[in-house]
């Protein structure tokens, strides 16, 4: 017990605590001065804007992937359900070039698009992708195994009680599956606002329009603008914290609710 | 009236319901009694239309059920292990039935809160409504369940081993429970056991099942005293079971003949069942079989012994059940006559 208490304070909290030290060097006008500079504030925009866009599409996908993956039997299922773990497996960087290439505008999806006069490489909708692509797994394997778990006999009550199909689906399955999904979201939208790697390439990253905040920090710090890169990086890990309180929140109230045989 | 006809279901090439005649009368607590692997859960599913039957049919007054599925079927369905909706409250979890109802009919907010506090009083949760099904114990669980299939006046009630999951002394209350509610509510139920005292307490006819054929449908009573076949006399009570040869109208054990009747068995080999209490114990050379009492426990009224019979190559030793008026020692010499039995033919 010590001992992962003094493990878990060396490797995080310390850390942690220096970047708020650090941020104490700043008088409060300052560090109110570098995060409303537009640069900034936009950053931050786009990182938060467009990671709650992408967490909200992979809500929606991840719970239509879910749904096949578990309930229907179709062939390739399997190497179906081992896709869904590439963007945990695959280094970031190397996703990152990849995606770039794909969506570039000679790339296999980017040439179609621009037909159609979609720009993907090099604007923020690079960005939304990526983080799209980088946050589906958290949805689907945090969802998948409640929906296995669900008892094929409360589909079959709510039936015989009187139930029809969206009754069921909207009244018994969903709500059943609300804790998970909540937390999938929140854990794909918290990847996605600090995801660096798989974002920077396909980013283009134009200041104030596709610029993201983990950027802006690396910047500030070749810059030698400590103290501008450490009050960005205080928003961000203000903002990761809540995240985590929300999903740790949201786990005891599923819990509470969970029957415990 | 409930009437399953010609029912067939199977699952590839193995028929878990095998030609499933059965009738219930309106009102009718029926026991469906078997070996687990039966079929007596499929043939629930089929009537609730939780799953379809290959060929029959099955009608609620006269009226083809197969056309409907199960939201229209209006079956309450209790399963084993209750499946009650874990989100909900035991209230939400009760109105659930009747706030799903299309809404031409379905009542008003305060109307179906009458009802559900009506039903849960019924199973006497009332002050349990605002729990979740987490929070409540196996038995609660179950009455909840029961209450939620109640909420939509099923015409029909099923329940899938009701009380399987549950410790012996909440199953007996359960079950004296379970009778006087179908007293006061008197709707058509059907209820699984493999429990066969339990069958034999509660329902008013007992069904019994053996791979996938209806083998005896009676009373208690009747399942009980004249079993149709040697699986029902052997699964319905216990029951002392030799093996015996029946040969021109005589029957013997171990090739020595005993003195009772063939019954009209034919000849070839076959099964004499006796009750362990209709065993008769009477003065040496008077009785059918001849034998040393081996161990005797005694408990209430009655005192079980362990008899080793002198008939049958090597020994076959049986229990009985005797009347303390006559003390049976260790090492006794004892005649024994079967009062009542029964002989099939066949030895399987
Ligand atoms: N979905 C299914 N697929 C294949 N076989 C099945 C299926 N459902 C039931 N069976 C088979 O049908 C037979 C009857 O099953 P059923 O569940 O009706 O038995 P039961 O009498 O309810 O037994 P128990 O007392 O153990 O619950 C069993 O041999 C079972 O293996
Ligand atoms: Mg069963």
């Amino acid at each position: 017990m010590g001992l992962t208490l003094t493990w878990l304070s060396v490797i995080i909290l310390i850390p942690l605590a220096g970047l708020f030290l650090k941020s104490f060097e700043l008088s409060l006008d300052q560090f109110w001065g570098i995060l409303t500079s537009r640069r900034t504030l936009n950053a931050l925009k786009i990182s938060f804007g467009l990671a709650f866009a992408a967490a909200i599409v992979n809500l929606v996908m991840g719970m239509i992937i879910v749904w096949a993956l578990v309930r229907y039997r179709f062939p390739g299922r399997r190497i179906f359900d081992a896709i869904v773990d590439i963007p945990f497996a695959l280094p970031t960087a190397v996703a990152g070039v990849a995606l770039t290439s794909l969506f570039a505008q000679k790339g296999w999806l980017g040439a179609p698009l621009a037909e159609l006069g979609i720009k993907v490489a090099f604007t923020p909708l690079g960005i939304f992708i990526a983080m799209i692509f980088i946050g589906i797994p958290f949805v689907v394997r945090t969802v998948q195994p409640v929906l296995i778990d669900l008892d094929a006999e409360i589909e079959e009550a709510a039936a015989s009680l009187g139930a029809n199909r969206w009754h069921t689906v909207s009244k018994v399955i969903l709500p059943s599956l609300i804790p998970a999904l909540l937390t999938g979201f929140a854990l794909a939208f918290a990847r996605a606002v600090g995801e660096y790697g798989s974002v920077i390439f396909i980013a283009g990253n134009l200041p104030n329009v596709s610029e993201i905040a983990p950027l802006l920090i690396v910047i500030r710090l070749s810059e030698f603008r400590y103290a501008d890169a450490t009050a960005i990086a205080v928003v961000m890990l203000v903002a990761s914290f809540l995240i985590i309180f929300a999903v740790n929140r949201l786990q005891r109230w599923a819990q509470t609710r969970t029957p415990a045989y | 009236m409930i009437e399953v006809k010609n029912i067939v279901k199977k699952f590839g090439a193995f028929a878990a319901l095998d030609h499933v005649d059965l009738k219930v009368a309106n009102g009718e607590l029926l026991a469906l009694l078997g070996p687990s692997g039966s079929g007596k859960t499929t043939l629930l599913r089929i009537i609730a239309g939780l799953d379809w039957p290959d060929a029959g049919e099955v009608s609620f007054d006269g009226e083809n059920a197969l056309a409907h599925g199960a939201s229209e079927r209006h079956v309450g369905f209790v399963f084993q292990h209750y499946a009650l909706f874990r989100h909900m409250t035991v209230f939400e979890n009760v109105a659930f039935g009747l706030r799903v109802q299309p809404r031409a009919v379905r009542k008003d907010e305060a109307a179906i809160r009458a009802r559900v506090k009506e039903l849960l009083d019924l199973v006497q949760l009332d002050w349990l409504s605002s729990r979740y099904p987490s929070q409540l114990s196996g038995g609660q669980r179950q009455r909840i369940a029961l209450a939620r299939a109640l909420a939509i006046e099923p015409r029909i009630l099923l329940l899938d081993e009701p009380f399987g999951a549950l410790d012996a002394k909440v199953r007996k209350e359960l079950r004296q429970w379970l009778r006087s509610l179908h007293h006061e509510i008197n709707v058509t139920s059907i209820f699984v056991t493999h429990d066969q005292e339990e069958a034999l307490e509660v329902a008013n006819r007992v069904v019994v099942m053996d791979k996938g054929r209806i083998v005896q449908i009676g009373t208690p009573g009747d399942v009980y005293d004249n079993p149709a076949t040697a699986f029902v006399h052997s699964f319905i009570g216990e029951s002392i079971v030799l093996p015996v040869e029946v040969r021109d109208g005589c029957v013997r054990l171990g090739g020595k003949p005993l003195n009772i009747a063939a019954d009209g068995v034919s000849s070839g080999p076959s099964k004499l069942f006796v009750r362990r209490h209709d065993m008769a114990i009477g003065p040496a050379g008077s009785g059918a079989f001849e034998g040393a009492v081996r161990h005797v426990r005694t408990f209430g009224p009655i005192q079980r012994a362990e008899v080793a019979l002198s008939a049958g190559e090597g020994t076959t030793v049986i229990e009985i059940d005797a009347p303390r008026d006559r003390e049976l020692q260790p090492g006794d010499i004892v005649s024994l006559h079967p009062r009542r039995y029964r002989i099939f033919a066949g030895q399987d």
